[in-house]
């Protein structure tokens, strides 16, 4: 096996809050009396209510939002960085890229880097697009013969050659984006970081960014990727490392990962609705339980069968034209049906300030294996609430086609009754 | 690197070196080879510096020679005609219009450079490239604007000795130019911008970590002006606190571009001396600390 081309050992990162990451002469005053007091607090609450114990630093106020991180990436790897807020992933890809240095451990990289962190950095708007792409290539490592080299292909990709001596204040923001993407995926390192870029843009836009990512990892060169969106590390990656309070919680095959870190990012499901305070939504109207049960009401939920949801919501006054919404969706975040109170219609149109309402399907048509619920409550175009994995429920095996055979999750997440025939006869010419 | 491992990445990848990425405590080590990587960036830096600065503006590029010129003009109505300054025999809109190319350019130096972690903590936060390459081309960029004040100063000079001898005292070399002031005055232009680089680096860190400094940038080059013989040469400070003035870096450089171009100046060898060795001093003791700062800056963000 080759030598790997980043390898990071025992990395670790301190970070000093509050008063002490002081920026005035005053913070500086504050922090002497801070570790004179020796109280470390952060905007009233003490500071373990923010991380998880072991993340709490040696010295007051500080914290490690790295703390011993060991993994490699080989030659041609193109590998996701996952986790959620929080568990490091900027601050790792920071340090990987040189921005800051690590507090303790080192890592080695065997190669050219370049770094993505965000598209555009280092745009003057006075200059012309042709002479921003030149200072923005040099900012991010690009020699100016080189750049020369690329310049058609960088104005091609970017689709603006009729501005290219505008001032790019003058861009749409559209093209302002395109261009800043085509500069970035012009370089030619032996390791690309990439932070978020798919974030942005029209849809057609990231596809052509996913596309030439693709590309890149293609022609053997080693990426890093760091998203929240899973779809786009599934089609980009292989291999992946998820981060949790700083440390590497797990690596290993990008499936595996992305399923682990989506499971490890719900909610236990032994919070009451009522406790959940990670809502969206102007509140004038609140969720309070949601109970999914099967049509004969037990508990049990199979392929096939009918359900009937049943919701309890809390307000000051009384309701009117609300829309509710549950959305079943599968671990990765795909939607598979959606219950929608407009669209079947049924409810009044003046609800009471609190109490209950049912939802009843029809047959159930998933696969057998776990199922979570978005609950939205939206009046016009407003949310009044919403909660994001409010509830999961596993859905049983049952022997829908009376077969005794049914396809397994992996495979497909819905079934549907259908039925195959078969004709004598020659085919058709 | 040792050898084996040299030569293992050398058979791996087409570019045969490897990053460590470790904290560093020394304060003494400064990544010369990769500042050299990045010259084009330096370059370009440049170009952006000049070219941006004026843009929609009426006047454009011509700014670059009219601020010093009415800063002189200000100068030679207060000092020179009101009170009368005494300047070494030099009419005193000369003797204004040179202190003004290497004082403004000490000044717009300091005055951009000093912010060059404030002014660009998004693009530090965001990408790494050596970080000294920004305060150097804050320097290089105000040169183009010295060459353009040098240019305008010389016409100026010479338009006053064809059409106005009679402001010239009887006697005085009235236009200074030998071969030796081609070579001294891009000296000098050098010294200034390698001291004001000194400076910037020490106040960019400052800053860096204390922001109220901002407040009292100005402030400090105000302060400096009136120190140096910007207003009065040093001939006019009296004979026992001269050594006090020659401790000031910009005395030197100051009596030397007017010893230079117009041929009075009151310089001594301790002066220079100590000149440069401030800058040297300044400058060397700016960079580690400019790396020191640049490391970690982007945490206390």
């Amino acid at each position: 096996m080759d030598k790997p081309i980043i390898e990071v050992e025992g990395l670790s990162k301190l970070y000093t809050l509050g008063s002490i990451g002081a920026t005035t002469l005053r913070d500086t005053a504050e922090m002497i009396m801070a570790k004179v007091r020796r109280r470390p607090r952060l905007n009233g609450k003490p500071l373990t209510a923010h991380f998880a114990p072991e993340q709490v630093g040696p010295v007051p106020h500080s914290f490690w939002a790295l703390r011993d991180v060991n993994f490699s990436v080989q030659p041609g790897e193109v590998i996701g960085l996952v986790g959620q807020n929080g568990a490091g992933k900027s601050t790792l890809l920071k340090i990987l890229s040189r921005i800051t240095e690590p507090t303790k451990g080192r890592a080695i990289l065997r190669g050219r880097v370049a770094s993505l962190l965000e598209v555009g950095t280092g745009f003057h708007p006075e200059l012309t697009g042709r002479d921003n792409i030149y200072l923005n290539g040099a900012i991010l490592g690009m020699k100016h013969a080189e750049i020369t080299r690329k310049f058609d292909e960088i104005v091609a990709f970017a689709e603006v050659e009729d501005f290219i001596d505008t001032p790019v204040k003058r861009y749409s923001s559209g093209m302002h984006l395109r261009l800043a993407f085509a500069v970035a995926a012009h370089l030619e390192p032996e390791i690309l970081l990439v932070d978020e870029v798919l974030a942005v843009g029209d849809a057609t836009f990231q596809k052509k960014c996913l596309g030439k990512m693709g590309d890149v990892a293609r022609q053997g060169r080693t990426v890093l990727v760091v998203s929240h969106n899973m779809a786009s590390i599934l089609s980009l990656c292989q291999r992946a490392v998820m981060l949790k309070f700083g440390t590497v919680a797990r690596e290993g095959p990008v499936q595996e990962i992305v399923h682990a870190y989506l499971e490890n990012s719900k909610p236990e499901e032994i919070v009451a609705l009522s406790d959940r305070h990670d809502r969206e939504g102007d509140g004038s109207v609140r969720y309070e339980s949601l109970a999914i049960e099967n049509a004969a009401g037990g508990s049990s939920i199979r392929t096939g069968s009918r359900c009937k949801l049943t919701i309890r919501y809390k307000s000051a006054k009384p309701i009117r034209h609300a829309r509710f919404v549950v959305t079943i969706c599968d671990l990765t975040h795909v939607s598979l049906l959606q219950l929608d109170s407009e669209a079947t219609g049924g409810l009044p149109e003046t609800l009471p300030a609190e109490g209950t309402v049912v939802c009843e399907t029809e047959a159930l048509a998933i696969t057998p294996g776990r199922c979570y619920m978005n609950l939205d409550l939206i009046r016009g175009h407003q949310v009044v609430d919403r909660i994001t994995y409010a509830a999961y429920f596993d859905v049983d095996e049952d022997d829908y086609y009376g077969t005794g055979k049914l396809p397994k999750r992996e495979w497909t997440m819905t079934v549907l009754k259908h039925r195959w025939s078969s004709a004598p006869g020659a085919p058709v010419s | 690197m040792k050898a084996e491992e040299t030569a293992a990445a050398a058979s791996m990848s087409p570019a045969p070196f490897e990053i460590i990425i470790q904290p560093n405590q020394s304060w003494l080590r400064v990544d010369w080879a990769q500042l050299w990587e990045y010259r084009d960036l330096l370059v370009l830096l440049v170009h952006r510096e000049f070219a941006s600065k004026y843009k929609q503006t009426i006047l454009g590029p011509l700014w670059f020679i009219l601020q010093p010129l009415l800063t002189s003009v200000v100068m030679t109505i207060f000092f020179g005609n009101v009170a009368k300054v005494e300047t070494d025999g030099i009419p005193h809109v000369l003797f204004y219009l040179c202190n003004q190319l290497s004082w403004s350019y000490l000044q717009q130096n300091i005055t951009v450079g000093g912010a060059v972690f404030t002014n660009n903590s998004i693009l530090f936060g965001k990408v790494y490239f050596p970080r000294l390459v920004m305060p150097i081309s804050v320097i290089a960029s105000n040169l183009v604007a010295c060459a353009l004040q040098l240019v305008s100063f010389l016409i100026i000079d010479f338009g006053l000795v064809v059409f106005m001898p009679g402001i010239f005292t009887p006697g005085t070399d009235r236009m200074h130019l030998t071969p030796l002031t081609l070579v001294l005055v891009p000296l000098l232009f050098l010294h200034t911008g390698l001291l004001s680089l000194g400076v910037s680096l020490w106040m960019s860190s400052l800053t860096a970590k204390y922001r109220d400094l901002n407040q009292i940038v100005q402030l400090i080059i105000q302060f400096w002006m009136f120190a140096s013989p910007v207003i009065f040469p040093l001939s006019d400070f009296p004979i026992k606190w001269r050594w006090l003035a020659e401790l000031n870096p910009m005395t030197a450089i100051l009596e030397s571009f007017r010893l230079c171009l117009l041929g009075a100046g009151t310089l001594t060898a301790e002066s220079l001396v100590m000149s440069i060795l401030a800058t040297a001093f300044l400058l060397l003791t700016g960079i580690l600390v400019f790396q020191r700062t640049s490391r970690t800056f982007i945490d206390t963000v």
